[in-house]
């Protein structure tokens, strides 16, 4: 049973808020994608995930995938479930319209993943693969090969992967020797071994198409020697229709920890003498390709962080207002006066659930406001395509990092909530908990996004554009000056911590110029810090909407003081953090290699 | 078995009669909107009523006639499906769930003098309302609703628009002008044939609906929904609502909490106490 229920509503909210949905409407490129008919869409799209893939998660996690020398097969419920995607067209939402798709919003597409994931992690991956080699081959990809993968892409009848990872190349991408060589007809042959492949092979869809970074053989060493082919599973016959197999096969799939119906697989390409591939973009580029959908690849990560954090917030609500234990001291909790109370009605339980629900608002804020991002400076052009453009480099790595990091600490403390039972696999929220423990790591490690913030964002126009940031910040400070008692609070909280971020900012761009190693050591805190203050900063944001939303008479009176009341609690509690980080941020890098792997071992 | 055709001429009945393949089928749909049942309902202190001022969504119990009713058009090979509705508030959200799966067009009949409308006020409303969504071959309705469920009305509208009314429809095949329904009972099923026009409710969860595919939202758009008053439809205001039904609710008094179950113990016959349990019941 999945009692997951999409949160349509603040969805919409933050979608007002924080991703410009009505000035996106206002431009030619999204004017189909109005706030009444994306509302339609989110509803229906909501309902769909709650209905058809939320029941299959429990399923997917006990069953697991199987490996068969044929073929890797998923659960039947899958199956079934992924079909009516496909029939739905939920696949093609932010595609663009060229090859059949929808071309909404990725702020919007946003939201819908949010569904999507949170119902069901581990199927959602399988979309989630499609819609980046979608956006690859749109930007990169040859006018016959758009005319060939894309429009069965887009409606889900094939999948895509990316294929970046071997045994000896993780995070050093550049380390991969997978080999591609000229065949003289256009083509080429791949050899090679990818690992950690997720959705590498499965039986949901007629065919796979493989993004595979790969080296010709001239090719210079590093990541300038890369290249991007693609591979399908099966070839393309020129009608269109699935020909014959291609040489890349699935030789294992991984027993993990989490995410256990996505199958993980070790991709051999050319043990019969070389798969059949054709490059993608220009030779030895392969790495700009990727990054070209890397944002959104990295959004859509974080992604999980808000998703499978909303879902086990839900969950632990439900059962802390079941679950009785102890007295309540003092005040009404609806428990009775007599008996034992329902945990709900606790300090410590109240906090950890407004912990929760505060900071999957303040995830989704981040995603929606990161992702219109990207959706104005493609929509709006000059300057301000530019400011737009760069203000979503700038926080990608954040959404990825921050939001992952904050939704491991939300599933724990859901688990938390369920006492003895979280623990218990039949309750159903540790599953949410090991689900959730890979969005740090893949998709670039927390500690490659932290490298990337502070190596190559923040002097992104020589600091001017994390300055636009902070002055950004500093305007919602001036207005809430004019906001009243009840924000009082968020005022001088987020006034207190963006000069804090300000002056952890300086010491990084000072310090790390002279001697990177003293800047990358603090940079993981230096990323919390950007993710708790901005963070913060849309939290505001979202407390002046919701008091402006109530002054307008705007439905749901109840919703709306909701908002308020997590707006403050997240600036009385979380935003302080930040100046705990600065003593982390500004060690330096010395104590870190006073001594040696050696010393660190002797017990 | 099989039902006489009572038919006469009212507006729904003379153009089936008449004729003995229909060539396409033009299904009218009852769908009622209803509180979202995941939402807490709360009831109005004063009228001591449901609460029915926020957004409403479309009854499960009709998506299953709204299923059947887009099969039968589909392999009649033409024709196409209407619903019609009674709501407060012009309300259109579960309409257009409706238009998104697949309806054509909608008729809804929101009026402020509806408040209170018991089960034949709303029958009255409906037939009105059919009559003006034109020409149908069939009409279908759900078994009964999932919020008022007196399971009455489309027997009331079959009455009033002088139909044949077949229940608990679980098949529903058209052969000519008759349709040939599998109609669900305790022991299993009744073959009944009824000549068309007729009003046929359907039991909840004998198709599986479909959900509306992101082209079938976007094109619902822009599907017509007539949106009439009781005027439009000729309906005096006094014989519906409160003063039409000539209820009260006297009182409201919380429901009994649910009584502990009863735990089997399985020692390796447990399955005999179920039966016997089940007999007892009378389910078996
Ligand atoms: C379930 C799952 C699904 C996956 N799906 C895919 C997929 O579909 N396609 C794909 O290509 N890959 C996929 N991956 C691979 C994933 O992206 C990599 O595991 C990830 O990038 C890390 O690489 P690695 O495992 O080699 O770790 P390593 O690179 O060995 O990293 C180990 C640790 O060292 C740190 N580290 C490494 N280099 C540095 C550095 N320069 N500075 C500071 N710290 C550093 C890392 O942050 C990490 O903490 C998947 C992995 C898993 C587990
Ligand atoms: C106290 C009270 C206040 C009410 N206030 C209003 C009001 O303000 N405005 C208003 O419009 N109505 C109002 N109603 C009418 C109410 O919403 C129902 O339509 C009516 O009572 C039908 O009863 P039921 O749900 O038990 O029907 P059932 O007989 O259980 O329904 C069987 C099937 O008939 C069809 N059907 C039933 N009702 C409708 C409908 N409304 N529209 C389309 N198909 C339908 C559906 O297919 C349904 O599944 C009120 C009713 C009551 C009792």
């Amino acid at each position: 049973m999945s009692d997951y229920r999409a949160p349509v509503k603040d969805a919409l909210f933050a979608l007002r808020h924080f991703g410009s949905i009505e000035q996106l409407a206002q431009t030619e490129r999204y004017a189909h994608a109005d706030p009444e008919t994306v509302a339609s869409v989110l509803e229906e799209q909501g309902r769909f995930m709650q209905e058809v893939f939320g029941p299959t998660s429990v399923i997917g996690d006990q069953e697991g995938v199987t490996w068969t020398p044929d073929g890797v097969t998923v659960p039947e419920p899958f199956k079934a479930a992924y079909a009516k995607f496909v029939a739905a067209g939920w696949q093609g939402l932010n595609a663009e319209t060229d090859f059949g798709g929808a071309g909404f919003p990725e702020s919007v597409h946003s939201c819908a993943l949010e569904f999507s994931t949170a119902a069901n992690a581990a199927l959602t991956m399988a979309p989630g693969l499609t819609t980046g080699a979608i956006e690859l081959l749109q930007e990169w990809g040859s006018e016959e090969q758009k005319e060939v993968y894309l429009p069965k892409l887009v409606t889900g009848e094939w999948t895509g992967t990316m294929n970046l990872t071997e045994p000896q190349a993780g995070s050093d991408v550049g380390l991969s020797t997978t080999k591609a060589v000229p065949e003289g007809d256009g083509s080429y042959r791949i050899t090679g071994t990818k690992i950690y492949i997720s959705f590498g092979d499965h039986d949901m869809a007629d065919n796979i198409i493989h993004l595979v970074l790969a080296r010709l053989p001239d090719a210079p060493a590093g990541t300038k020697g890369i290249s991007l082919f693609l591979v399908p599973k099966f070839l393309v016959n020129d009608d269109g229709s699935v020909g014959e197999r291609n040489d890349v096969h699935c030789v294992s799939t991984e027993h993990k920890m989490g995410i256990h119906a996505s199958p993980t697989c070790v991709m051999s390409y050319g043990d019969e003498g070389g798969a059949v591939g054709y490059l993608v973009g220009e030779e030895h580029r392969g790495m700009r390709a990727m990054f070209t959908m890397m944002n959104s690849a990295r959004i859509a990560v974080g992604v999980q962080g808000a998703a499978i954090g909303d879902a086990a917030y839900q969950k632990a609500l439900a059962y802390a207002q079941e679950r009785r234990q102890g007295r309540e001291i003092g005040g009404d909790a609806g428990g009775g006066s007599d008996g034992p109370a329902p945990i709900v009605a606790h300090p410590d339980v109240r906090r950890m659930l407004l912990f929760m629900r505060s900071h999957v608002e303040a995830m989704r804020a981040l995603i929606i406001y990161n992702a219109a991002a990207i959706d104005l400076s493609r929509a709006l052009d000059g300057d301000e395509a530019e400011t737009w453009r760069e203000t979503a480099e700038l926080l990608t790595p954040v959404t990825k990092a921050w939001c992952t990091d904050v939704g491991m600490e939300v599933t724990s403390a859901a688990v938390q909530v369920f006492g003895g039972m979280g623990y218990i696999e039949e309750a159903g929220v540790s599953q949410h908990f090991r689900d959730m423990r890979i969005a740090p790591i893949y998709e670039g490690t927390n500690g490659i996004q932290a490298m990337d913030l502070v190596g190559r964002k923040l002097g992104m126009r020589m600091g001017g554009v994390v300055n636009d940031h902070l002055d950004r910040m500093r305007a919602t400070v001036d207005e809430l000056a004019g906001a009243g008692e009840e924000l009082a609070s968020i005022r001088s909280n987020l006034a207190d911590a963006v000069e804090v971020l300000a002056g952890a900012t300086d010491w990084i761009m000072a310090n790390g110029l002279e001697d990177p190693r003293q800047a990358l050591a603090g940079a993981t805190p230096y990323l919390a810090m950007f993710g708790t203050v901005t963070g913060g900063w849309l939290m505001a944001r979202q407390a002046l909407g919701a008091r402006a939303d109530l002054d307008a008479g705007v439905d749901d009176a109840d919703h709306l003081r909701a908002k308020v009341t997590t707006a403050r609690f997240y600036a009385e509690q979380a935003l302080p953090r930040a100046a705990g980080l600065v003593a982390s941020v500004q060690a330096g890098a010395s104590v870190l290699y006073e001594v040696g792997p050696d010393a660190l071992a002797s017990a | 078995m099989s039902v006489a055709h009572t038919g006469g001429a009212c507006a729904v009945c003379y153009r089936a009669v008449a004729r003995d393949r229909i060539p396409s089928m033009n299904v009218v749909v009852c769908v009622k909107q209803i509180p979202d049942p995941a939402d807490p309902g709360s009831l109005d202190p004063q009228t001591k009523t449901l609460k029915r001022d926020g957004k409403l969504i479309l009854d499960e119990s009709d998506s299953y006639g709204v299923e059947m009713a887009l099969q039968l058009v589909d392999t009649a090979g033409g024709g196409e499906v209407t619903l019609v509705s009674m709501a407060p508030n012009n309300e259109v959200s579960g309409l257009r769930t409706a238009l998104a799966m697949g309806a054509a067009k909608a008729v809804l009949v929101s009026d402020d003098a509806l408040a209170g409308t018991d089960a034949l006020g709303t029958a009255k409303v409906l037939a009105k309302a059919i009559e003006r969504a034109g020409d149908a071959d069939l009409i279908l309705a759900a078994t009964e609703s999932s919020d008022g469920y007196t399971g009455t009305v489309p027997e009331q509208i079959a009455e009033l628009l002088n139909l044949p009314s077949v229940t608990f429809a679980k098949e529903i095949a058209i052969d000519g002008s008759t349709a040939k329904i599998q109609r669900q009972t305790e022991a299993g099923y009744d073959d009944v044939e009824s000549p068309l026009p007729a009003l046929v409710s359907v039991t909840a969860g004998v198709v599986e609906p479909r959900y509306p595919s992101f082209k079938g939202i976007m094109a619902a758009k822009s599907k017509p929904v007539d949106e009439v008053t009781l005027g439009d439809l000729g309906i005096d205001a006094g014989s519906v609502g409160w003063a039409g039904g000539g209820q009260e609710i006297v009182e409201v008094t919380a429901a009994e909490e649910r009584e502990a179950g009863t735990i089997v113990e399985d020692d390796g016959e447990g399955f005999n106490k179920i039966v016997d349990y089940l007999a007892e019941l009378k389910v078996i």
